[in-house]
C-alpha cells in the first residue's frame, strides 16, 4: 500500500487547490495521517473510495477530538549594543497570545476489496464556538452515519449534508456536549450523597500536589 | 401525532411512510419497543411504525446505558482503564482487554512474548465460543423456543466461564490482559481442562445442531428474513459474522494477522444469502473453526515468560503519539483509538464498538417484515448494549 | 419427510430429559444454599488486609500506608490516613501504619489492581460474597477492623498463593538480616582497629578519646 506521502502527492496532483498535508505521528505506532481542509474533504473522500489503487471502501472509525485554546508564550531575544562600548545587552521579551482551539474529526479507512489500510484522514473546524460545521462523509461511507451523530452529540460538530443529524446517546433536549474538555456536569442531575463522594474528595486532597513554600497549617 | 415528519422524533421526514392514510387502509400504528423489553438484548428502544403487522419505519433509540466511558478513560490511567474495558461488551471481556492492550502496546512500543500471544489466542477463541453459543441460545429464545436450546447452550457456556474463573478470578469481568502480556500464567492443569472442553465441544455442537438446525419452524422463521447484500454491508461499515453472512470474506484475523494468527490454519465461513438463517449458521461454523484453532494452540503453546520485561505496571507514560488497534472480536471489529500527550492518562480514548456500527442497517433489514421478525433480526445482529452505548 | 427436523429435535430433548435422572452432566443445578459449588482458588471478590498474627490484628498489619493502592484504584474507593507515630510491626521494625483505612465495597469493582500494585503483600482479595447488609451505603463502607484478617485465613482460602507470598517474604527478610549482620560486622571491624591502651579518665574530665599512636 502507498505511504501517506505518496497518497498526499497524488491527491495534490488531482486537487491542486486543496489543503492537504501529512501529519507525522510521533511515537512507535507510526500511523501518520492526512490533514485535509474542510472545503476539500468530501471530494478527497470520494477519490480515496473510488481510486483503483486504494479502493478504501470501508470507513471503520470516526472519532472526534477536542483541542482547547492554548496560551502560547513567545520569547523574543533582542540584543542592544551598549552605547558605552561594553558587551551588548540581551533583553528577553515575553508576549502571550492565545492559539484558538478547534474540534477535530478523524476517520480511519480500510479497504475490504484490496485488504489494506489504515489510511487516516483528519479535518478540523475553525474554532470551538461558532464555526463548528464540517461536511459530512455519510454520503461517501454510510458507516459514518451513526458515528458522526455521536460526534455531533458529544462534541458539537455540525455535519452539513448528514441525512439525520440529531443526538444519539444523550436525550433530545440535552443542551451541552459531554465529551468536551471544559464540560461541567449540570447542577440539577439526580445525585444521592454517598460515603464514596466523601472518600473521593478526601483522597483527592491527600494526593493533590502540596503548595510550595510555607509551613502547612 | 403526525407521522409525516413534523414530530421531533422523525426530522428526516419519514421517507418510508405510506403516502395513503385513509379510512380504507387504516392508520399506521407506532409502537415503542423497549427500553424495558425481554428481547431487545439490553436497554434498547426501537420506535416501530406498523402498517398492520408490517414494518414501514424503524428508528433505534440508543443511549440508555451511556456511561461516558470515553471521558472516564481520559480521567484514569492506562492501567486503571483495563477493568473498565471488561464492561464494554460484557460478555467478551477477554477480547475487549486484548483490543485495548494491543492499542496501548502499539502506542508504547511494547513487545509481547510468544507464550502470552498463544494464551491470548486461546482465551479469545474460548470467548468466541461462549459468545456464539450465547447468541445461538438467545436467538432461538427470541423465535419462541422458550428456553430449551438456551439452557443447553448455557450449560456449555458455564464450563467456559468456569475456566475463565479459575484462571483470572472472575467469570466475566476478567481484567486479564496487561500491556506487554498477560497477568497470570496458565498452569498445565488449566490447559488440560481446556483440552477436555475442546475435545467435547464438537459433540455438543453436533447435538445442538441436531436439536435445532434442521427444525422446520426455525427455517421458516429465519430463511429469507432480513437479507443484507454484500455491497450494502461494506458501505455501512458492518463487520464480524454479520458481514461474513452477507458473503464478504473479511476477517481481521486473516487480514491484519495480529498476534500470531498467521501461524494457524483455519477457514472463514461465509454465507450465501445474507439472511438470518445464514447469520446463525455462520456462527455455528465459526464455532467449529474456533475448536480447530484451539486444538492447534494447545498443541503448540511454548513455555516461557508471559510479560514483556520492559513493561511497567505503574507509572506507564507512553510517548506522545496516537495509535489505532483493532481485533476481530466475536461481534465484529473492536478497536481502540488512543492519543497520548505523554502523561499518565490518555488525551483521547475512543472505543470503536462493533454493535453500534452494525445497528446502522437495522432499519433496512426490518422494513417490510413483520414485527415478530424484527425481534429475530435484532437477535441475529448480536448487540450488547454495554458496547453500543459505552 | 416434513417434520423430520422437529422429530430429531424432540429426540435430543428426550435424551436430555431421561439423562437428567442419572447423568450428572445433564443435570447441572446445584441446590444453593444447602449445597454449594466449590470455588476455584483464584476466585476474587472484595479485598481484605492481611495481618500476620490473629491475636493482634491491628498491630501486625502488613500495610504501611504507602497509599499506592489508593492512587491506582480505578473507582477510587480506598481512603487511607497515615499514622503520625511509628509502631513496631510483626518483625519488630518501626513502621508507619494506617490510622484510617476505608474501602467502600458498594463501589469496589473487584478488579484486583490494588493487590497487583501493593509492594508489601498487605492487601489481598477475599472470596466471601454473602455480604448483604440491611442498610444501603454506610454498612458497606468497611473500615480497618472489618477489613483485617489474619494470614492463617489467607492460607485457608488461597493456599498456593499464600505459601508463595510467605516464602518470598521470608527470603526477603533473610536477605535483609544477612545484610544487617554483614553491615554490623563491618562496623565492628572498623571500630576494633588496634589503638593505644586507653588511660583512666581523670575524675570530672570529658569522655576519653582513643589516643592514636603517634
Amino acid at each position: 500500500m502507498e505511504t501517506p506521502d505518496q497518497i498526499c502527492h497524488r491527491l495534490l496532483a488531482r486537487f491542486p487547490s486543496a489543503e492537504i498535508s501529512v501529519l507525522q505521528n510521533p511515537g512507535p505506532a507510526a500511523q501518520h495521517s492526512l490533514l485535509v481542509g474542510p472545503a476539500s474533504v468530501r471530494e478527497v473522500a470520494e477519490f480515496l473510495r473510488d481510486d483503483p489503487l486504494l479502493r478504501l471502501d470501508f470507513c471503520s472509525n470516526v472519532t472526534g477530538v477536542d483541542w482547547p485554546d492554548k496560551v502560547v508564550v513567545d520569547v523574543t531575544k533582542s540584543t542592544v549594543p551598549d552605547p558605552a562600548g561594553g558587551p551588548p545587552k540581551v533583553t528577553e521579551q515575553k508576549t502571550e497570545h492565545t492559539q484558538p482551539g478547534y474540534l477535530e474529526v478523524v476517520y480511519h479507512l480500510y479497504s475490504v476489496a484490496l485488504r489494506h489500510g489504515p489510511v487516516i484522514i483528519r479535518t478540523r473546524t475553525a474554532n470551538r464556538t461558532d464555526a463548528v460545521t464540517l461536511p459530512s462523509l455519510t454520503p461517501v461511507w454510510r458507516a459514518a452515519e451513526f458515528q458522526e451523530r455521536e460526534v455531533f452529540d458529544l462534541f458539537g460538530v455540525v455535519f452539513s449534508g448528514h441525512p439525520d443529524l440529531r443526538r444519539i446517546l444523550m436525550w433530545d433536549g440535552y443542551k451541552d456536549h459531554p465529551m468536551r474538555r471544559d464540560y461541567v456536569e449540570p447542577e440539577d442531575y439526580e445525585w444521592e450523597p454517598t460515603p464514596h463522594g466523601d472518600l473521593v474528595d478526601k483522597s483527592k486532597r491527600a494526593h493533590a500536589p502540596k503548595p510550595a513554600g510555607g509551613p502547612t497549617p | 401525532m403526525s407521522l409525516t415528519g413534523d414530530s421531533p422524533l422523525f426530522p428526516s421526514g419519514g421517507a418510508h411512510v405510506r403516502a395513503v392514510n385513509d379510512e380504507f387502509h387504516g392508520d399506521l400504528l407506532e409502537v415503542s419497543m423497549g427500553p424495558h423489553h425481554p428481547s431487545t438484548h439490553g436497554v434498547f428502544r426501537m420506535i416501530v411504525t406498523l402498517d398492520g403487522e408490517r414494518i414501514v419505519k424503524l428508528k433505534p433509540v440508543l443511549g440508555y446505558l451511556h456511561r461516558n466511558h470515553e471521558k472516564i478513560g481520559e480521567g484514569t490511567s492506562y492501567l486503571a482503564s483495563m477493568p473498565y474495558t471488561d464492561r464494554l461488551d460484557y460478555l467478551n471481556a477477554m477480547t475487549n482487554n486484548w483490543a485495548y492492550a494491543l492499542s496501548v502496546e502499539r502506542l508504547g512500543g511494547l513487545a509481547v512474548p510468544e507464550r502470552a500471544e498463544y494464551l491470548r489466542i486461546i482465551l479469545a477463541e474460548l470467548s468466541r465460543l461462549q459468545n456464539h453459543v450465547c447468541l445461538a441460545g438467545f436467538l432461538l429464545q427470541d423465535t419462541g423456543a422458550s428456553g430449551t436450546p438456551l439452557m443447553y447452550a448455557f450449560r456449555e457456556r458455564e464450563t467456559i466461564l468456569d475456566l475463565f474463573e479459575s484462571l483470572s478470578g472472575s467469570r466475566m469481568m476478567c481484567n486479564y490482559q496487561r500491556f506487554g502480556g498477560c497477568r497470570v500464567d496458565a498452569s498445565p492443569e488449566w490447559l488440560g481442562q481446556v483440552s477436555t472442553l475442546v475435545d467435547g465441544f464438537g459433540a455438543f455442537l453436533d447435538e445442538f445442531e441436531q436439536l435445532i438446525t434442521g427444525n422446520e419452524i426455525l427455517m421458516s422463521r429465519t430463511q429469507g428474513i432480513g437479507v443484507l447484500k454484500a455491497a450494502d454491508a461494506v458501505a455501512a461499515g458492518i463487520t464480524g459474522p454479520l458481514l461474513r453472512a452477507a458473503g464478504v470474506g473479511y476477517d481481521i484475523r486473516k487480514v491484519d494477522g495480529y498476534g500470531l494468527y498467521n501461524r494457524f490454519n483455519f477457514r472463514v465461513p461465509l454465507g450465501a444469502h445474507g439472511d438470518t438463517y445464514d447469520r446463525y449458521m455462520v456462527r455455528i461454523l465459526e464455532m467449529r473453526e474456533s475448536i480447530t484453532i484451539l486444538q492447534q494452540a494447545l498443541r503448540d503453546i511454548p513455555t516461557g515468560p508471559i510479560m514483556d520485561p520492559k513493561a511497567k505496571l505503574r507509572g506507564f507514560r507512553p510517548k506522545p503519539g496516537e495509535s489505532y488497534g483493532r481485533i476481530e472480536g466475536p461481534k465484529g471489529e473492536i478497536g481502540f483509538y488512543l492519543i497520548s500527550d505523554g502523561s499518565a492518562n490518555p488525551y483521547r480514548y475512543r472505543v470503536r464498538p462493533p454493535s453500534f456500527v452494525n445497528l446502522t442497517v437495522l432499519e433496512d433489514l426490518c422494513l417490510g417484515h413483520t414485527i415478530a421478525d424484527s425481534v429475530v433480526i435484532l437477535g441475529s445482529i448480536d448487540i450488547v448494549l454495554g458496547e453500543v452505548d459505552r | 419427510m416434513l417434520g423430520s427436523g422437529l422429530l430429531q429435535g424432540l429426540a435430543v430433548t428426550a435424551k436430555n430429559f431421561v439423562g437428567s435422572f442419572h447423568d450428572p452432566k445433564r443435570l447441572t443445578t446445584v441446590e444453593y444454599p444447602e449445597k454449594r459449588t466449590v470455588l476455584p482458588e483464584a476466585y476474587r471478590n472484595f479485598p481484605f488486609l492481611v495481618s500476620e498474627k490473629a491475636e493482634d490484628p491491628m498491630g501486625t498489619l502488613r500495610c504501611v500506608a504507602c497509599q499506592i493502592c489508593e492512587k491506582e484504584c480505578p473507582p477510587q474507593c480506598i481512603y487511607i490516613e497515615k499514622s503520625k507515630d511509628k509502631k513496631p510491626d510483626a518483625t519488630g521494625k518501626m513502621q508507619i501504619y494506617p490510622a484510617v483505612f476505608l474501602i467502600d465495597s458498594s463501589v469496589c469493582m473487584n478488579c484486583q489492581i490494588c493487590v497487583e500494585v501493593c509492594p508489601f503483600d498487605a492487601i489481598k482479595m477475599d472470596q466471601v460474597f454473602e455480604i448483604a447488609t440491611q442498610e444501603r451505603f454506610h454498612a458497606l463502607l468497611l473500615d480497618r477492623e472489618q477489613l483485617a484478617k489474619p494470614n492463617s485465613y489467607f492460607h485457608s482460602i488461597r493456599p498456593s498463593e499464600a505459601a508463595e507470598v510467605d516464602g518470598r517474604l521470608a527470603a526477603e527478610r533473610k536477605v535483609a538480616e544477612e545484610k544487617a549482620k554483614a553491615a554490623a560486622l563491618a562496623k565492628a571491624a572498623a571500630q576494633a582497629k588496634p589503638v593505644a591502651p586507653k588511660t583512666e579518665p581523670a575524675p570530672g574530665a570529658a569522655s576519653p578519646k582513643p589516643q592514636n599512636p603517634a
